[in-house]
């Protein structure tokens, strides 16, 4: 659980951001901000999502207050995340360190750290960290500095990647555990079923259906199939 | 313009950083309810699931060429394919798909 182990496991969701990155700065520059303002946002946000609706926000000079909310509700994943993170926590997580880490804390990297055997060290998540931050700033500038150079069906073609890589988290654990994939089956259902409302679309933003879909699907399974420890040990040890 | 960037852009970078460190800097013990750690087990995996469908369906240019790339993601990720791997054998198949759609 060292640094170099965390670099390692961080390159492939880095690689994955570089593209949405990429996507970001390209729709960032074309809402109205200048490529230095779309980049310093992806530096100082480390966060898909959130980071589209801020842009909007920006770009429609709305207020500090709608800024606020829409984060809150967008992000509120994160507070999720990180209390399930802290039960994963070594003890050489002080407090300073988990002041730090905490920025690093996006859907994947959370996903790469709690899905670890072992309990997770504070250099572990500094290397996890290291190259998605980078990767998310750099695809940002490269977007929004030179985005109309690549053809559109290019472009298109590579705004499937991060949800690509999404699949390919779930989909292996869900394999080898019934309990996991009908979880996952049912987060995605109520997703689709808010998205393909009209009167739950028009109310639920995206953020905020993340939420609802992911806390009634996992309190659902919790109850009906609780965990057996030993499954939970079969699956880590794959 | 660039005056109301940088306050929208500190309430911004602020909310975000607040929201993930207060939970994870300040909640410190370990949760023993049964139920709370099965939940927590599951979240993860329900966020991700949340997350791509339906989205996924409208991320890769048309709807068609979408769904060959996230079909080809599944098959992918089921044989346990690498991160990588499974991301851009499905972006390769929505490019391809689009070029086919076209041409039928």
């Amino acid at each position: 659980m060292n640094y170099t182990y965390g670099l390692k496991r961080g390159l492939p969701i880095a690689l994955g951001y570089l593209s949405v990155a990429f996507g970001f700065g390209i729709t960032a520059v074309s809402a109205g901000l200048a490529p230095w303002q779309a980049v310093i946002v992806s530096l100082t946000n480390f966060t898909s999502a959130g980071q589209v609706a801020g842009v909007s926000v920006i770009a429609t000079l709305g207020t500090v207050i709608e800024m606020i909310i829409a984060q809150f509700i967008i992000n509120l994943r994160y507070a999720l995340m990180g209390i399930a993170l802290t039960q994963k926590l070594s003890g050489k997580f002080t407090f300073l360190h988990r002041f730090i880490a905490a920025f690093g804390i996006s859907d994947e990297s959370f996903v790469m750290a709690v899905s670890e055997k072992e309990k997770v060290t504070p250099a572990y998540m500094y290397g996890l960290m290291t190259l998605p931050i980078m990767a998310w700033t750099l695809g940002t500038a490269i977007g929004a500095y030179s985005g109309s150079v690549l053809p559109i069906s290019v472009r298109d073609a590579l705004g499937l990647a991060i949800y690509a890589m999404f699949v390919a988290i779930i989909v292996p654990p869900a394999r080898d555990n019934r309990a996991v994939m009908w979880a996952v089956i049912m987060a995605a259902a109520l997703s689709s079923l808010i998205y393909y409302v009209p009167w739950l679309s028009a109310h639920i933003s995206s953020g905020f259906s993340v939420i609802i879909c992911a806390v009634v699907a996992s309190a659902a399974l919790a109850k009906l199939c609780p965990v057996n420890e030993v499954e939970k040990e079969e699956q880590s040890n794959d | 313009m660039t005056k109301n960037f940088v306050t929208l852009l500190v309430a911004m970078a602020l909310t975000t950083y607040l929201v993930r460190m207060i939970p994870f800097t300040f909640f410190r013990s370990q949760i023993r309810s049964k139920f709370m750690c099965d939940f927590l087990y599951y979240i993860p995996y329900c966020v991700l699931g949340a997350m791509t469908v339906p989205y996924i369906f409208y991320a890769g240019g048309s709807f068609a060429s979408s769904l060959c790339g996230f079909l080809a993601a599944l098959v992918m990720a089921y044989c346990k394919f690498p991160l990588l791997g499974v991301a851009a054998v499905a972006c390769v198949t929505a490019y391809v798909s689009e070029i086919v759609i076209k041409i039928l």
